[in-house]
């Protein structure tokens, strides 16, 4: 009989992270992934006959402390270099390109401004930094090291000087809108820079309190918020991740679908004893590891039963609505934007700050906006096996479309949508349907039914102020361990949060060795 | 040249307040007022013969009981009265009436769903335990958090303590209130969309933001915070109009000597060797005084009334980028008789109350996308009162006189600025609205007075016509209220202060700001603390 | 809406049993519970509760909250919400429990009838949908419904409450044991009743359609017109179960939901309910925060008073010494005892204290003077009125 020491439950980069860690510690782990392949919304999927993509098109930033610590180069891992440009389509070919230090296509005051801004950004995103790779303090009992973290993080705020700190305070909580207004005067920079602060969460430029310290997180990574394209593609990661983890012992078994998490319930109280499998195989383990969403964990594999009805409500109320949908383009050839040397970076169809408000307002009352706003990029152009030679791949972020349409995900629904955003980028790129030899769209809610994420959520819940740090996902669940003894997350539902830089798994993995 | 102890530039309610402390410590004080009337916000005027209209605030429940009973505004002719529940209007035909009875409100919410008429209790016990611990900040000066003065420290200490006592559970419930959303908030109690578009309303009144922004909870708090006797969010009216309320803080800084002169805009402070000498006035003249006060809000008071070369660096650009957005309308109106609104029962007690016309969230919040498109909705929300069924002195006898607050109204529309037919015609808007509820409405109107974000700004000097000199975003809360670093009252010119709602604790007739600023100012001039510390209620 | 009555939102609903209650209430004495008309008393407090103390009286319970809770998870769902183990709750059973917060602060308390394998009845004294319904979410097969205005419900209690009901022709009412339901089949629907209470006497509880509550009364009131039947209020209720020394909300314990202050609300085991919360079943909400009270024990303990003198203590606060320097808890309820002779008292107490001296300080008016008095307290262990016929099987008929 197999006595695991740990189930993690599903391969996406945090279950792979947390796995590989595990086993490194002398661990014997199990991980278990419903699809066929490791990768969760990392994994590619061939989209059309010979062209593949994945859900997360680019990496900002994968640690490089997890990096490190797995040796991920031995195992064939290779950021890429030259990380992608932000590019502000403009209609009138005005292009805006962001850079790392420098942004062209602006005035000079705006320049300017751009190297003072990103320098102060860079400043606080510094001093949260540390945070992202720690455990967060719970409140209550008031532990030695809970009572340091909180005298570390308000040190390293103090740290950052008197006016600093004040301006902190306040920027922190800005809408992405309002700090733009202050900096800048081309609408369109506007738009690319709050962009980072936006998409994946259901915020608009309006949105007070969190699109700020979104854009600190991302900017606090180690991709310093810019994006690349590692050599193959999102999945070259999660390929290096799976080889790590199954060099360090761990055991990944793919196209098994957990369906419960076994709880024992009995006089000692509770304690997750392994795991049920959709085909109805006991897998018994020391701990359960589950680097699925909240919502799914605990309502669908844990169950209510186990759970008190307070925190049930909590885990219930979290936001985790996705407002992303994922646009996929087989194109013969490289599609030609007007103005635009070639077509690299990853490029903003979002003209101004309004145009992102204004498409939010739609997906408010369940619809889509009829001027959908995107990022997109040609992944291809960095990985050459994605598409068949001298053919490409375009990957667009749609916004804003919701999970919940009103009246429901038909094809028909899903076609408009494909259309009206494919109708939009060839306003930039005039010709582009003629190159267009497959297509798919994929709403929140086929990101829920493909990949197992609550309403398609890319963060698997909101980021947002009142689900972050010591509250993310909730309190009680918050330092990876849950109110059941021996089942723990490693998920972005939980600190630091979402995107593909894996420090969700390793603050678990570090929590669960201690 | 006359010279004084301390000016105080507007004579609004927290000006009046702020002069009125300083004046009772002894001061030798001046009020100036740009406008032939005092009040600011807080006012009541004759604009038809026989009725007083409140034309800017139209109801108080903020205002300290401790300032009240401290400066003994009762005998300076205030009387707060609570008025009684709000009669809700849905998109059609549905009404939520708040009765004030407990068993009948409890039946009345079981009617519309008997879920959400027991989750008010919880509603209502959270948000009382939210409230309370704002409450106990109201009349303390913010600590800087960047600095380690001991009295910084002594109150930052103040606070932790004060927030630890709400125990683990509920200082998570706390940090999540405070961030997030109204509809979110309230999609944690309720589950139907009349009872939640009731609920929410108090979430965007005065804000550039909507139902569903974050941030919008604690604009809901900030108005369900305050009280009437104790019973946490209870409104109330002042006998006499709004006005009343600065009339008596006016009677109170007369006693102790204090000096208001109304029709003397302020057209510069004066400042020598960075420190506020005094003021020059439109007219010209110049008066001095050891300390000056600004009741002004933070933008119009380092933009407008002072010289940008006497400001320290960076002041200028932080004033003008302080929030302080235009978001309201108001439509004041004299009526010959009382309304009947369809699907309300002529219960007299009802009608002692106020109307929310607030449809749904969906409306609420396709209002608010309108506002920011810069146009007004065909559909905008609207609070209104009938303060005349309550008051004899607001209205002759059989006659009425109704206060709508409208959200949102743009101070800048897409299609140009405001003008006369503009205005007229977003009037138009609201009262095509009330007749919707209220047939035979139109016909009832005796006078009626058209406020947009444009009339606000230009007449009581509101930049932008924003209620609360400022928004109540956490990025202008608290210690960040103005802006960082000034949080104190304290300004950064020397002798310079500044006493309105855009300081600490922000917006609502609470006179909260002023008292808070004499206390600062005594304090620097080493004199004894006159101003009351805490509120006197135990909760 | 009705805008023909122009009050018709400000009134109070009306028990089926208001034609006859309305007759009986010559004192008009009425106040309101959970938004009905309620009697405070009929005619005289003191005369009811000897009613129910000597013979027999009913109490209107149509006003208290029941809730029917169906399905195949409905056993699961309750287990998960009380702290009882509710598989031990046989068919036709009734159990008195309590629920709790995550915190394993009280909520509320309330009765669960096992009405089937798959139905219960949950009863409580206010309203609890939206707990209910929270505690629904994430089982699949379970309805809540809010029935407490489908129901006619009876308390019927007193030494002759037996008798009045075989009188009434309820055959197998006698083989009915504490906590049982009987069923009879009455004018084409079915007639529950349980042998339950709130007075710590022999006394049961009817329960019947709506339609046919006033039939129900009638019928019992003709039965029970030797034996002294007669209606009580809330005030003779409040006497009769402090006697019995059972918990009240707003008195003993304040419901955790509607608590804004820290902690001021009650645990199970500070009730002296820790009797009722069973770490052997499986989970519960709030179970490890009353695992952890348990070993900690509680801060304060729920203690029943006999107390020197005659003057009831209410809202005295509890010393330790005489001189009254060393406060320790407070009296949630108190009265003299017209049954007991004695001056009773339930007081929260702070648990370290328990052993030690007690002393009461009493103010009270006489003629318009008021007066303070300190005076001894003598914990007692059992309740102060347990007579045996309430434990009895048969029970005797008078």
């Amino acid at each position: 009989m197999d006595r695991y020491d740990s189930i993690i439950v599903g391969a996406g980069h945090n279950g792979l992270v947390c796995a590989a860690l595990l086993a490194r510690g002398g661990q014997k782990v199990l991980v278990l992934e419903a699809a066929a392949a490791p990768g969760g919304l990392a994994a590619t999927r061939e989209f059309h006959p010979g062209y593949t993509a994945s859900v997360a098109h680019s990496i900002s930033g994968f640690s490089a402390a997890v990096s490190r610590d797995l040796e991920l180069s031995s195992y064939g891992y290779n950021p890429g270099e030259n990380p992608l440009p932000l590019i502000g389509l403009s209609e009138s070919q005005e292009h805006v390109t962001v850079s790392r230090d420098s942004v062209s296509g602006v005035s000079d005051a705006d320049s300017r401004a751009y190297r003072d801004y990103r320098r102060r950004m860079a400043k606080f995103a510094d001093a949260l930094k540390p945070f992202w790779s720690k455990t967060m303090p719970r409140i209550g009992p008031g532990s030695l090291r809970d009572l340091l973290t909180f005298a570390h993080m308000g040190w390293s705020i103090r740290k950052l000087g008197k006016s600093d700190m004040q301006e902190f305070m306040r920027v922190a909580s800005l809408p992405a809108r309002d700090l733009m207004e202050e900096q800048f005067s081309s609408e369109l920079l506007k738009a690319s820079l709050s962009w980072d602060g936006l998409i994946g969460s259901r915020m608009a430029p309006r949105s007070p309190n969190s699109s700020v310290l979104m854009m600190l997180y991302r900017m606090a990574e180690d991709g310093r918020g810019l994006h690349s394209i590692p050599a193959g593609g999102a999945s070259g990661l999660i390929a290096a991740l799976q080889r790590c983890a199954e060099a360090a012992g761990a055991e990944i078994r793919c196209g098994t679908a957990v369906r419960k998490i076994a709880v024992d319930g009995g006089e000692s109280g509770l304690t997750a004893t392994g795991v049920t499998t959709a085909a109805g195989e006991q897998i018994a383990a020391e701990r359960v590891v589950s680097a699925a969403d909240p919502q799914r964990t605990f309502i669908d594999l844990v169950g209510v039963e186990h759970l008190d009805i307070g925190f049930t409500n909590r885990v219930r109320r979290l936001r985790c609505d996705g407002l992303v949908g994922k646009l996929h383009l087989a194109l013969d050839g490289v599609p030609e934007f007007t103005g635009l040397d070639a077509p690299r970076g990853r490029l903003l169809i979002a003209p101004n700050v309004d145009a992102i408000e204004f498409a939010y307002d739609d997906s408010k009352y369940g619809s889509c906006s009829a001027e959908p706003v995107m990022e997109l990029t040609l992944p291809s152009l960095c990985d050459s096996s994605l598409a068949p030679a001298g053919s490409h791949v375009l990957s667009a972020h749609v916004m804003y479309v919701p999970a919940r349409l009103k009246g429901g995900w038909t094809d028909a629904a899903r076609q408009a949508i494909c259309e009206r955003s494919i109708a939009r980028i060839e306003r930039y790129a005039p010709g582009i349907r003629d190159l267009i030899v497959g297509q798919e769209f994929l709403t929140p809610a086929d990101l829920e039914s493909d990949y197992r994420v609550t309403g398609g959520h890319w963060h698997h819940t909101e980021f947002a102020m009142d689900q972050m740090l010591m509250m993310r996902p909730t309190y009680g669940a918050a330092q990876y361990r849950t109110p059941v003894p021996g089942l723990f997350l490693c998920g972005a539902g939980c600190h630091p949060g979402g995107d593909l830089n894996g420090l969700a798994g390793y603050n678990a993995a570090r929590e669960i060795l201690e | 040249m006359s010279s004084y102890d301390a000016i105080v530039i507007g004579a609004g309610h927290n000006g009046l307040t702020n002069a009125a402390y300083l004046a009772k410590a002894g001061l030798k004080v001046l009020v100036v007022e740009k406008n032939d009337y005092i009040g600011g916000a807080a006012v009541s005027r004759e604009l038809q013969e026989g009725w007083q209209y409140s034309s800017c605030s139209y109801v108080c429940s903020m205002m300290r009981q401790a300032i009240h009973r401290d400066l003994d505004l009762s005998r300076h002719g205030l009387l707060l009265v609570p008025y009684l529940g709000t009669v809700n209007f849905g998109d059609g035909d549905e009404r939520l009436l708040a009765y004030h009875d407990e068993e009948a409100a409890h039946l009345e919410l079981k009617r519309h769903s008997p879920h959400d008429a027991d989750a008010m209790h919880r509603f209502q016990t959270d948000l009382t335990r939210y409230s309370q611990l704002i409450r106990k900040t109201l009349l303390r000066t913010p600590p800087d958090p960047t600095s380690f003065r001991p009295r910084d420290i002594m109150e930052l200490l103040f606070l932790a303590r004060t927030f630890w006592s709400l125990g683990e559970k509920e200082i998570y419930e706390y940090v999540r209130f405070f961030t997030m959303s109204a509809a979110e908030f309230l999609d944690d109690y309720f589950e139907n969309d009349m009872i939640k578009a009731a609920m929410a309303s108090p979430g965007i009144i005065g804000t550039a933001l909507g139902v569903y922004s974050p941030g919008s909870s604690y604009i809901l708090l900030h108005h369900v915070m305050g009280d009437v006797d104790g019973s946490i969010g209870a409104w109330g009216l002042a006998r006499g109009g709004m006005g009343a309320i600065s009339h008596s803080i006016a009677s109170a800084l007369k006693s102790y000597d204090g000096e208001i002169r109304t029709e003397a805009g302020v057209q510069k402070v004066l400042v020598e060797d960075r420190k506020a000498v005094g003021v020059v006035l439109e007219n010209g003249d110049e008066i001095r005084s050891d300390i000056v006060v600004s009741n002004l809000d933070a933008k119009r008071t380092f933009t407008k009334i002072m010289d940008k070369a006497d400001l320290p660096d960076g002041i200028y650009e932080k004033a003008k980028n302080f929030k302080i957005r235009g978001s309201s309308g108001k439509v004041n109106i004299a009526l010959s008789g009382m309304p009947k609104f369809t699907g309300v029962p002529d219960n007299p007690y009802l009608n002692r109350g106020g109307q929310g016309f607030c449809g749904s969230l969906e409306t609420m919040e396709r209002a608010y996308d309108c506002w920011k498109r810069g146009r007004w909705s065909d559909d905008p929300f609207i609070e209104s009162v009938i303060p005349s069924a309550w008051d004899p002195t607001v209205a002759p006898p059989g006659k009425h006189w109704m206060s709508n607050f409208i959200q949102y109204c743009p101070p800048k529309l897409a299609d140009g600025p405001w003008t006369p037919e503009k205005r007229d015609a977003f009037g138009q808007t609201v009262i095509d609205k009330l007749e919707r509820y209220s047939p035979g409405f139109k016909d009832l109107i005796v006078h009626m007075e058209v406020r947009t974000p444009h009339e606000i700004e230009n007449e009581i000097g509101l930049t932008e016509g924003n209620i609360f000199q400022g928004e109540l975003t956490i990025d202008q809360l608290f210690f960040n209220r103005p802006f960082p670093g000034y949080g104190q009252y304290r300004m950064p010119v020397k002798n310079l202060y500044m006493s309105g709602s855009s300081t600490h604790p922000g917006g609502g007739v609470s006179a909260a700001c002023g008292a808070n600023a004499a206390r600062e100012i005594l304090m620097d001039l080493k004199r004894p603390n006159t101003v009351p510390e805490d509120d006197f209620y135990d909760e | 809406m009705d805008t023909t009555d122009r009050f018709s939102g400000e009134r109070l609903k009306l028990s089926p049993f208001y034609p006859r209650q309305e007759e009986l209430n010559v004192r008009e004495a009425w106040s309101s519970w959970n938004g009905y008309k309620f009697a405070e008393y009929y005619y005289d407090t003191e005369f009811e509760y000897f009613c129910v103390r000597n013979l027999c009286g009913t109490y209107d319970i149509c006003p208290m909250q029941k809730y029917e809770i169906k399905g195949r998870d409905a056993e699961t769902m309750l287990n998960r919400m009380v702290t009882r183990d509710v598989r031990k709750i046989g068919l036709n059973r009734v159990a008195y429990c309590v629920w709790c917060t995550d915190e394993g602060r009280m909520i509320d308390d309330g009765t669960i009838f096992r009405l089937a394998e798959d139905s219960f009845m949950l009863t409580c004294g206010s309203p609890c949908t939206a707990w209910l319904e929270m505690s629904a979410f994430g089982f699949g097969d379970v309805t809540v419904t809010d029935i407490t205005d489908e129901l006619s419900a009876l308390s019927l209690q007193g030494p002759t409450s037996f008798a009045v009901l075989k009188k009434m022709g309820l055959e197998g009412i006698e083989t009915a044991k504490p906590f049982d339901i009987k069923l009879f089949p009455y004018h084409g629907e079915t007639l529950m009743v349980s042998r339950t209470g709130f007075t710590g006497d022999l006394g049961y509880e009817l329960w019947v359609d709506r339609k046919l509550g006033l039939r129900m009364w009638d019928e019992l009131y003709a039965a029970g017109a030797d034996y002294g039947i007669q209606p009580y209020g809330e005030a003779a209720t409040n006497m009769a179960r402090l006697e019995a020394a059972f918990i009240m909300p707003a008195m003993e314990f304040n419901e955790a939901l509607r608590t804004v202050h820290f902690q001021h609300d009650q645990t199970p085991f500070e009730l002296g309910l820790g009797w009722l919360v069973d770490f052997k079943k499986p989970h519960f909400s709030g179970r490890a925060a009353l695992l952890d009270e348990k070993l900690r024990g509680p801060a304060y303990t729920l203690t029943k008073l006999d107390i020197e003198g005659n003057r009831p203590a209410e809202a005295a606060h509890i010393y330790s010494n005489r001189r009254c320097t060393r406060e320790i808890g407070y009296v949630t309820s108190a009265m003299w005892s017209p049954a007991v002779k004695a001056n009773i008292a339930l007081a929260m107490i702070e648990t370290k204290h328990l052993d030690g001296p007690l002393w009461a300080e009493i103010y009270y008016e006489k003629e318009l003077r008021h007066h303070s008095r300190v005076v001894r307290c003598e914990k007692q262990k059992k309740p102060f009125w347990t007579p045996a016929r309430a434990r009895a099987t048969p029970p005797p008929e008078a």
